[in-house]
């Protein structure tokens, strides 16, 4: 059983969202780290870099399998977490304080049309 | 035996050499005529070791090997059968080999001959009208078949159709080399038996379709019994079909492609014709086409004149070129040789003792692992992981036991239709008697795994080494000899 | 077993489908490829339950099954099928080589063919199961490392087809690594012949090629700055030696270069970057090329093998295999595919390129050749080549027919200009047993000479030439 916190939003995808102000921190869920098991990569965007939600952003590796990393929101790059670049493994240890990417978001109510905590539980049992 | 594990750089010392050279006669000064600044710094550390030490280093990694000479090598979609010896001899006669590529047609007429024949054979194997031997592997073959697709269809003004439709249970390349020939992939899906979905399939067939890339038999060993009907369709749309010639062999001497619609197809001449797989490459890929699309085919091609000469011709309507030369030419030799010896008698009997043979051991493990798919099957089949899903077995364990028997693995994983996926495809160069043993072994495996699974979860565990850290190599790699070195510091 | 006797042929007929028991076994047991009995094909159909051979294809319709005979000969012994080959052999020319163009007539030790014919070798796939592949795997590794070791750059994959499909690749990976800029500017003194692959490919992907004129000889380096100026080049192609033979100074290019956000990519002959120097020195984020050069058999065009090294910065927009070092469970050393998750079985349509194989056995041609050549060797047939270039050029100067064409520093290759008939000259060259050199246009004549080229061979070559 992964675990699912339940102050975040989720995307289907597997990405977490936590939103405060117009940052938006974002990671990816325990269940995806579990699927994907030992990561030895994570591709990350730039500091500036746009993005929109529903588009790439990155990548995370495994051994023997990649995922691409969708982000569930719209705006511009403003942090990328580079302890990652040495320690891709963090993720498995903790998806969720090791985040990924900060975004300041340009459409704050994009996070609505993201699944609440009891919703994404649903995708992940299916 | 001991174990041998040195690198050929960890027996290198200063002054020793491997070679010998003439001496210079031209009383001249070396590199003088090149100015410093074009020159190396540092020299190039390449190992400095005698003849025999190469000789034995060698010799010792080639001991480390599993290929098809040491035995049988069950890997599912590629086709590992013998590599006949005499092939080896005639491709590297001087004859042929040391033919430049850009010699006068001329004073190469052999080797262009040899080319130009091999066309041929190919063509009317295939059922197609034409062939070009240039691409260097499978998948160059079929980015080299892709951009025929699509210079077909640029050249008519049709510029809207830029999407390919490839199975979801088609090989990764497939998408792949999609891409890279700047089309964008539209999934249909399969039915459960592996078989594309006619009726998912219709709503897809647009004005925007390049084509359709498809494998029959398909990814599952089983035939696409409706596949006049897919061609009909496809073509009806305005688009073309592509062929992977990945599964041609079991149907050598029933079924040529060109006869079920297809309209561009590649070889794999490593998998169907009998050439080396070389440990990974050379192989290759050559692409055959309908006669509407014999003049989009890559330059340069190899032609036969009206007074019976060969050159080799740069088309206008071609392309472009996707190969320096002429493509793998060795290997073509080999091919060629394998043909030759088989001949027309024999080639006919290739498809049906590989599909006689696939379907024999499917027959006789079924007891023991999970056929997902019944009926009978083609070349290659596939298992879903052990019929007894509580013993904790999975197919990498099974693959890896396997090892410790003295066989090579099934591919393992693929396709991505089930969880457990075994493919194993024997080919028509094994006896049954080979196919007896490898069958009482896989039921020795799936008994272990009821009785003592233990050792197969553990497994290999006779090989000369075991199971890899593969994640640490993945986070930090370490691809080179200097980087070793430095690791150890 | 009796090879052809009383095996009775079929050609199943609709009628004889209803007699299955009937129908005879329709297979000449008599190709040593194929080893089955009859006795053994019944007891298999016994074991499948079918009666035929012909019922494992009753599921595939009825009017794409071929009953015709392929029309290619009847089967060959040993025997004949030499007989055939020698003929065809026998129609060819084996000639004294001048010429290069991107495939060099040098020698490899009798031992690297030796080694390369170990069948463990040969008839090995792909090293998927790492336990028993350790010697395919050591070896790509002592080449990958043998490779960064000539271009001085960081990683190396397990190599490509060729050099021009290697440099289309890279092409390919300046752009992944620059995400948004499309635009890949290459040097129209590379190889023509790379160049159209290059070409090629980005026609078909969307990537826009920009040519930079040639100057004197060399790229117009002035050209590639202004180019740059505009912000949308995502990397340049650059070769060494040229295709003309020069040996071109690229200081400061790999600054400009980087200073607007590309990446540099050299084509380097590797056989000559044990003297040359390296794309590594020259800044390069990328070099790629033909390793032909090393050592491997002219064989009409093919096996080569293709290159491409990176800095680590590029590593993970590299194509093809890659082999590292790892340990096994009982902490042995051991070589393992690596970086797997970039590539086209993992990553499908996402994949920066399609490629699944490598030239394998060919990377094992040139680690032999490597090894056996080593340091000091390998600087020694770049000596030798370059001297007897030098020689020949000196003569056809000093015979008053021929001039420089650029007056460039060259190693092996360089470029003459004459008013001579030299389509007349090479035809008389051929007839004497000589490949003469290679015809640019305008007068312009290239040759190529390796260490395998003696100076009687020379001064045979240019009185031949110069007699007219």
């Amino acid at each position: 059983m992964s675990k699912i916190l339940e102050d975040l939003r989720y995307a289907d995808s597997h990405e977490w969202v936590k939103l405060e102000g117009d940052i938006a921190t974002i990671g990816i869920s325990d269940y995806a780290q579990h699927a994907l098991g030992n990561i030895v990569y994570v591709d990350m965007p730039e500091v500036g870099d746009e993005v929109s939600q529903g588009e790439d952003f990155g990548a995370v590796e495994s051994v023997k399998a990649a995922s691409d990393l969708i982000s569930p929101v719209s705006g511009e790059v403003i942090e990328i977490n580079e302890a990652l670049e040495d320690e891709p493994e963090l993720v498995n240890q903790d998806p969720y304080s090791n985040w990924i990417m900060k975004v300041k978001v340009s459409d704050a109510s994009e996070i609505d049309s993201l699944l609440d905590a009891a919703a994404y539980a649903k995708i992940c049992e299916e | 035996m001991k174990t041998y594990d040195k690198l050929i750089f960890e027996l290198s010392k200063p002054g020793r050499k491997g070679y010998s050279l003439p001496k210079n006669g031209y009383g001249t000064n070396g590199l003088s005529a090149i100015p410093d600044t074009l020159l190396r710094e540092t020299p190039a550390d390449l190992p400095e070791v005698s003849e025999l030490e190469v000789v034995r280093h060698f010799t010792n990694l080639s001991s480390k090997n599993f290929g098809v000479d040491t035995g049988f090598y069950p890997l599912g979609s590629c086709t590992m059968k013998y590599n006949p010896k005499i092939n080896e001899e005639i491709a590297a006669l001087p004859a042929f080999n040391n033919i430049h590529p850009l010699q006068d047609a001329e004073t190469a007429q052999g080797s262009l001959e040899l080319y130009w024949n091999l066309q041929k054979m190919l063509s009317n194997i295939a059922g197609l009208a034409e062939f070009t031997l240039n691409p260097y592997a499978g998948a160059h073959g079929e980015l080299t078949g892709l951009m025929v697709m699509r210079q077909y269809h640029i050249s008519r003004g049709d510029h809207k159709r830029t999407k390919v439709i490839v199975p979801n249970s088609a090989h990764g390349t497939n998408p792949a080399s999609a891409m890279v020939a700047g089309l964008e992939v539209i999934e249909v899906k399969s039915k459960p038996n592996g078989s594309i979905d006619v009726e998912d399939l219709k709503p897809l067939l647009d004005d925007t379709i390049a084509g359709i890339m498809m494998t029959n038999p398909n990814t599952l060993g089983m035939f696409e019994t409706e596949i006049l009907d897919i061609a009909k369709l496809v073509h009806e749309a305005g688009g073309l079909l592509y062929y992977d010639g990945a599964n041609l062999n079991p149907l050598l001497g029933k079924v040529r492609p060109g006869d079920m619609g297809f309209d561009i197809m590649h070889i794999n001449l490593h998998k169907t014709f009998s050439t080396p797989h070389g440990g990974g490459g050379p192989g290759s890929g050559p692409v055959g086409v309908a006669s509407h699309l014999v003049k989009y085919l890559p330059n340069p091609r190899v032609k036969k004149n009206v007074d019976g000469k060969f050159y080799v011709d740069f088309g206008e309507d071609s392309l472009g070129n996707i190969s320096t030369f002429l493509g793998n030419f060795g290997v073509m030799m080999k091919a060629y040789a394998y043909i030759l010896t088989l001949g027309k008698e024999n080639i006919k009997n290739v498809g049906p003792l590989a599909t006689l043979n696939a379907n024999y051991i499917k027959e006789s493990l079924k007891d023991d692992y999970l056929l997902p798919i019944e009926g009978v099957c083609k070349h290659e089949f596939v298992f879903d992981g052990l019929k007894d899903k509580s013993t904790g077995v999975t197919t990498l364990n099974v693959a890896k036991r396997l090892l410790d028997y003295g066989f090579h693995a099934p591919t393992i994983y693929f396709p991505l239709l089930f969880h457990e996926s075994m493919m194993i495809e024997p080919t028509e160069t094994e006896s049954k008697d080979t196919l007896d043993e490898f069958i009482d072994v896989m039921h020795k495996v799936a008994k272990e795994a009821r009785e003592t699974p233990d050792e197969v979860i553990n497994a290999p565990l006779t090989t000369i080494v075991r199971k890899l850290d593969e994640t640490t190599a993945a986070k930090n790699p370490i691809l080179n000899y200097k980087a070793l070195k430095a690791n150890k510091k | 077993m009796d090879m052809s006797t009383d095996v009775e042929l079929y050609q199943l007929n609709n009628l004889m489908k209803s007699k299955l028991h009937l129908v005879k076994l329709n297979l000449i047991m008599s190709d040593k490829f194929m080893p089955h009995t009859e006795s053994e094909i019944r007891e298999m159909l016994n074991k499948i339950g079918v009666a035929s051979i012909d019922e494992l294809y009753g599921d595939v319709p009825e009017e794409v099954i071929y009953r015709e005979e392929y029309d290619i000969p009847s089967a060959m012994s040993e025997i004949e099928l030499r007989r055939h080959i020698n003929d065809l052999g026998s129609k060819n020319k084996t000639l004294t080589i001048f010429a290069g163009g991107g495939a060099y007539d040098h020698y490899a030790p009798s031992t690297v063919a030796h080694l390369l014919s170990r069948s463990e070798f040969y008839t090995a796939y792909t090293p998927y199961q790492p336990e028993i592949s350790q010697g395919t795997l050591q070896y790509i590794f002592e080449y990958q490392s043998m490779i960064s070791e000539l271009t001085g750059m960081e990683a190396t994959n397990a190599s490509m087809y060729d050099g021009a499909t290697a440099a289309a690749e890279a092409m390919f990976m300046m752009v992944a690594s620059a995400k948004k800029k499309n635009r890949i500017l290459i040097s129209s003194t590379v190889s023509d012949r790379v160049i159209r692959v290059v070409e090629t490919y980005a026609k078909f992907h969307g990537v826009n090629l920009t040519l930079i004129p040639e100057k004197e000889g060399i790229t117009d380096l002035e050209e590639i700055s202004t180019e740059l100026s505009k912000g949308d080049v995502a990397g340049v192609i650059v070769p060494t030696p040229n295709k003309y033979g020069i040996i071109e100074d690229f200081t400061g290019l790999a600054d400009t270069i980087h200073s607007s956000k590309g990446a540099l990519a050299i084509f380097a002959d590797p056989s000559t970057l044990a003297v040359l120097r390296t794309p590594s020195e020259w800044g390069a984020d990328i070099a790629c090329g033909d390793g032909q050069s090393l050592g491997m058999p002219l064989a009409f065009g093919g096996p080569y093998l293709g290159y491409i090294s990176c800095s680590k910065s590029m590593l993970r927009k590299m194509p093809g295999r890659v082999v590292g070092a790892t340990t096994d469970a009982d902490g042995k050393r051991a070589y393992v595919l690596t970086l797997q998750a970039r590539e086209q079985h993992i990553r499908r349509e996402k994949a920066t390129s399609n490629i699944c194989s490598n030239q394998s056995l060919m990377a094992l041609y040139a680690t032999i050749y490597m090894s056996l050549l080593g340091k000091e060797g390998l600087k020694e047939v770049n000596v030798l080549s370059c001297d007897g270039a030098h020689y020949l050029y000196h003569r056809l100067i000093e015979s008053g027919k021929f001039s420089p064409a650029f007056d460039k520093p060259f190693l092996k290759e360089f470029v003459v200009k004459t008013e001579l008939d030299m389509e007349k000259i090479n035809s008389k060259l051929l007839e004497n047993g000589i490949m003469g050199g290679i015809l640019l246009g305008n007068g312009m004549v290239e040759f190529a000479v390796t260490e395998k080229r003696t100076k009687e061979e020379i001064d045979r070559l240019v009185n031949l030439i110069v007699e007219g």
